[in-house]
């Protein structure tokens, strides 16, 4: 095997189960990429795709909710924090799911500086995930460009 | 079976026309419509989908709609999952539907769920794991 592959591939395993490790992916990622195959081979990139337009999205919608002058909507926030807990839930986003589970907490006992603080986590913790999902993806595609394939991952 | 003139015997497949599990996927996020889509595809099914449950039961409303299963989430606007499975029950719509949620731990909460007109509730995220075993059952019925 061309030894430049095989360094890569071995980047790559090591890379993957860094994420698994420290906590940004669980099990469901795992799921995710058990359903891409020849038929759906773009399956992952899509839907995290998807997942990351939310983020940015329901981040905004909370963001405009906290930033009323008068009374806070802690309905309207806690209504986006369920949304992005699902979808994050979805896709393994192990971190940000985490901290939606808080959130909710802190909308339910109406904690406006929690929900800021907390606000201001997701808004890193997702941006955090972007950025390393995007390094894997280029790890792939170094691979496959040295005419390599991209190894399955045994996370157990 | 026929023997050719040798004697061998020559198996005769027999053609079975597969009936393609037909899905209908009720959520309000992209994300979950996306994955459960996939989801299906990967068993060999079709699926369509409704951002929410207004959108399911105006499907049904022509009386064509013929789904095997439909996915239900709980939490949706304009119309819950609650009520379009107790409107697409009046209906008489009879797919199984399994509700999907993220409160499927609160007994309380799910208790209300199955006795709207669920087949069975199954917890966020879904995973082929959890939702073929309802669906072979389904199949073989």
């Amino acid at each position: 095997m061309d030894a430049h592959v095989a360094q890569l591939q071995m980047q790559y395993r090591n890379y993957i189960l860094s994420l698994y490790q420290q906590g940004f992916l669980d099990d469901q990622f795992t799921e995710l990429k058990s359903l891409q195959d020849d038929g759906s081979p773009d399956f992952v990139a899509e839907v995290l795709s998807l997942f990351f337009d939310d983020c940015v999205k329901l981040v905004g919608n909370m963001a405009r909710a906290l930033d009323q002058t008068g009374t806070v909507d802690f309905c309207q926030v806690g209504a986006n924090v369920h949304q992005l807990k699902g979808s994050s839930s979805s896709v393994g986003a192990k971190r940000v799911k985490g901290l939606c589970i808080n959130f909710k907490e802190l909308c339910e006992a109406k904690n406006y500086e929690g929900c800021v603080r907390c606000l201001q986590q997701v808004d890193i913790e997702y941006k955090t995930l972007k950025a390393k999902l995007q390094d894997m993806f280029n790890l792939e595609k170094q691979i496959v460009q040295a005419g390599g394939i991209v190894p399955q991952v045994d996370i157990n | 079976m026929a023997t050719t003139s040798t004697g061998d015997i020559e198996k005769t497949k027999s053609v079975e026309v597969k009936k393609k599990l037909n899905v209908l996927i009720v959520d309000d996020d992209t994300v979950i419509r996306k994955l459960h889509e996939n989801i299906i595809k990967s068993i060999g099914g079709i699926s369509q989908t409704a951002k929410n449950g207004e959108e399911a039961v105006n499907i049904h409303r022509d009386g064509n709609a013929s789904f095997d299963l439909i996915l239900m989430d709980k939490e949706m606007p304009e119309r819950d999952g609650l009520s379009a499975i107790k409107k697409l029950r009046e209906m008489k719509v009879t797919s199984m539907i399994i509700g999907v949620t993220t409160l499927a731990d609160n007994e309380e909460e799910r208790k209300a769920f199955m006795e709207a007109g669920l087949n069975h509730c199954l917890a966020k995220p879904l995973s082929k794991a959890k939702i073929l075993p309802l669906i072979n059952n389904l199949m073989d019925a």
